[in-house]
C-alpha cells in the first residue's frame, strides 16, 4: 500500500538584529516571503543562531493586539502573551514557539520583547527613541510619541545613516555602549540600516522655538531613561538589572536635552 | 494612638541620586521618584523604629513643623507609599527578611 503521509519540509530563515541571529522556522512558504520583505537587510545566513523559534500559523480568529502584553518566567522558560499571540521560549535550550496568525506584527512584537530580556541580563536595552550614525558616532534621540522622533529622523542630512525612528538597540560592551539599526520603525515606516556604531550621546527630545542643547541633572537624565526603555517583563531580577543599567548608561553616555525647531538646522549640532 | 512601624519592601530596586530617591517596582516597572521627606521615610523604614520617633528626629529636626501636624502627614504620605508596594506598614515591629502577615502593604 502506498504511504500516503505527506512530510511538510519545514522552511527556515534567520532574523539577526542586534549581531543576534534568530532563527525562524514555518511551514508556510508564503509567510517566509512575508517575513524576508519585512525584515529586509536584516536576514541573516548565520548557521549558528543564537535561538530558534517554531512558529505554528493558527486559523484567523478575532485577536485584540491592544491587550497589554504579559510577560512571565517560570521554571527558566518565558510566556509571552498578548491578544494577538502565545509565545514560549527557553533561554536554556535557545528554543521556542509562537503561536500566531500569519501577520507581521506579532512575530515583530515577540522579537522585540525577546531582545529586551537578552540585553537587559547583558546591561543592555531597547530603547524609545530615533537613532542614526554620524562621523561614524551613534546619537539618540529619545521622547515620548510626538516628542520629535520622526521629524528628527526624516530632517537627517545624506552623511547621517538612520538605525531607526522609534526604537534603538542599544548593546553595553566593555568599551561603553553600541547602538544597532533595528527593522522597527515608527511613522516614517523606514527600516533602519543594519550597521552599528558607538554611542556618543543621548539627546532628550523637546520641540520649542530654537535649537538648542542644554545639560541636564544625573537624576533627570536617569528618569527620562527608565521613562523610555521598553520593558515588558515581571521579574525581580531583570527590574534590577534595567534599573542599574540606566545609572550606569547615564554615568558613561552624555545625556543631553535638544530642543530644536522642525528645520534642517538642528542636525549642525550634532555629530 | 498606637504606634507605626516601617519597612522597606526588599523587592524594589532603590538608589538615590542627586539627593532624591529614585525607586522602581519589580511588579509593573513603574517608576517612583521620592520628595525629601518620603526619601526620609525610605531612609528610616528599619522596621524597628516607630514613626512618630522618625518624625521626631528626622523630620521635625529637618524642617521647621509642628509634631502633631507633621506625624499626621508622615502618617499619610507613608500609607501611599505602602499602597504602593514601596514600604510595608504595620502597628508591630517589622523584620527586616521578612515582613510580617499582619503588615499592611
Amino acid at each position: 500500500m502506498p504511504d500516503i503521509a505527506i512530510e511538510v519540509e519545514p522552511l527556515s530563515l534567520v532574523i539577526e538584529i542586534g549581531d543576534m541571529p534568530v532563527r525562524v522556522n514555518t511551514t508556510d512558504p508564503q509567510f517566509v516571503a512575508l517575513l524576508q520583505h519585512r525584515y529586509s537587510g536584516f536576514i541573516s545566513h548565520s548557521k549558528l543562531p543564537e535561538m530558534e523559534f517554531d512558529i505554528d500559523l493558527a486559523t484567523p480568529r478575532p485577536a485584540n493586539p491592544n491587550v497589554p502584553v504579559k510577560v512571565t518566567q517560570r521554571l527558566g522558560s518565558w510566556t509571552l502573551l498578548r491578544g494577538d499571540f502565545r509565545a514560549e521560549w527557553n533561554p536554556a535550550s535557545r528554543r521556542g514557539t509562537i503561536v500566531q496568525t500569519a501577520n507581521p506584527y506579532s512575530i515583530d512584537a515577540v522579537l522585540r520583547i525577546v531582545h529586551s530580556l537578552v540585553l537587559a541580563r547583558q546591561g543592555g536595552f531597547l530603547l524609545h527613541s530615533a537613532s542614526a550614525i554620524r562621523n561614524g558616532k551613534a546619537f539618540l534621540f529619545a521622547g515620548v510619541s510626538g516628542a520629535g522622533k520622526t521629524t528628527i529622523s526624516r530632517l537627517a542630512p545624506p552623511d547621517a545613516t538612520l538605525l531607526t525612528d522609534e526604537i534603538s538597540y542599544v548593546r553595553k560592551t566593555k568599551d561603553g555602549y553600541i547602538a544597532f539599526g533595528t527593522p522597527f520603525t515608527g511613522e516614517l515606516a523606514k527600516l533602519g540600516e543594519n550597521v552599528s556604531a558607538p554611542v556618543a550621546t543621548l539627546y532628550l527630545l523637546a520641540k520649542g522655538p530654537e535649537n538648542r542643547i542644554d545639560t541636564i541633572t544625573p537624576s533627570e537624565a536617569t528618569r527620562c531613561l527608565l521613562a523610555n526603555v521598553l520593558f515588558f517583563a515581571e521579574d525581580e531580577q531583570l527590574v534590577q538589572s534595567i534599573f542599574d543599567s540606566a545609572f550606569e548608561f547615564v554615568n558613561r553616555v552624555p545625556v543631553r536635552r535638544l530642543t530644536f525647531v522642525p528645520d534642517a538646522g538642528v542636525w549642525e549640532l550634532i555629530g | 494612638m498606637s504606634k507605626l512601624f516601617l519597612a522597606r519592601n526588599p523587592r524594589v530596586a532603590a538608589r538615590a541620586l542627586d539627593g532624591e530617591m529614585m525607586i522602581m517596582s519589580a511588579r509593573d516597572s513603574t517608576l517612583f521618584t521620592l520628595n525629601k521627606t518620603a526619601t526620609i521615610l525610605w531612609q528610616s523604614a528599619d522596621g524597628a523604629t516607630p514613626l512618630d520617633e522618625i518624625v521626631q528626629s528626622r523630620i521635625c529636626a529637618e524642617f521647621e513643623v509642628e509634631a502633631s501636624e507633621a506625624l499626621h502627614d508622615a502618617e499619610k504620605l507613608a500609607r501611599e507609599l505602602a499602597n504602593h508596594e514601596i514600604l510595608f506598614v504595620s502597628e508591630q515591629p517589622i523584620p527586616q527578611s521578612a515582613p510580617s502577615a499582619g503588615s499592611s502593604r
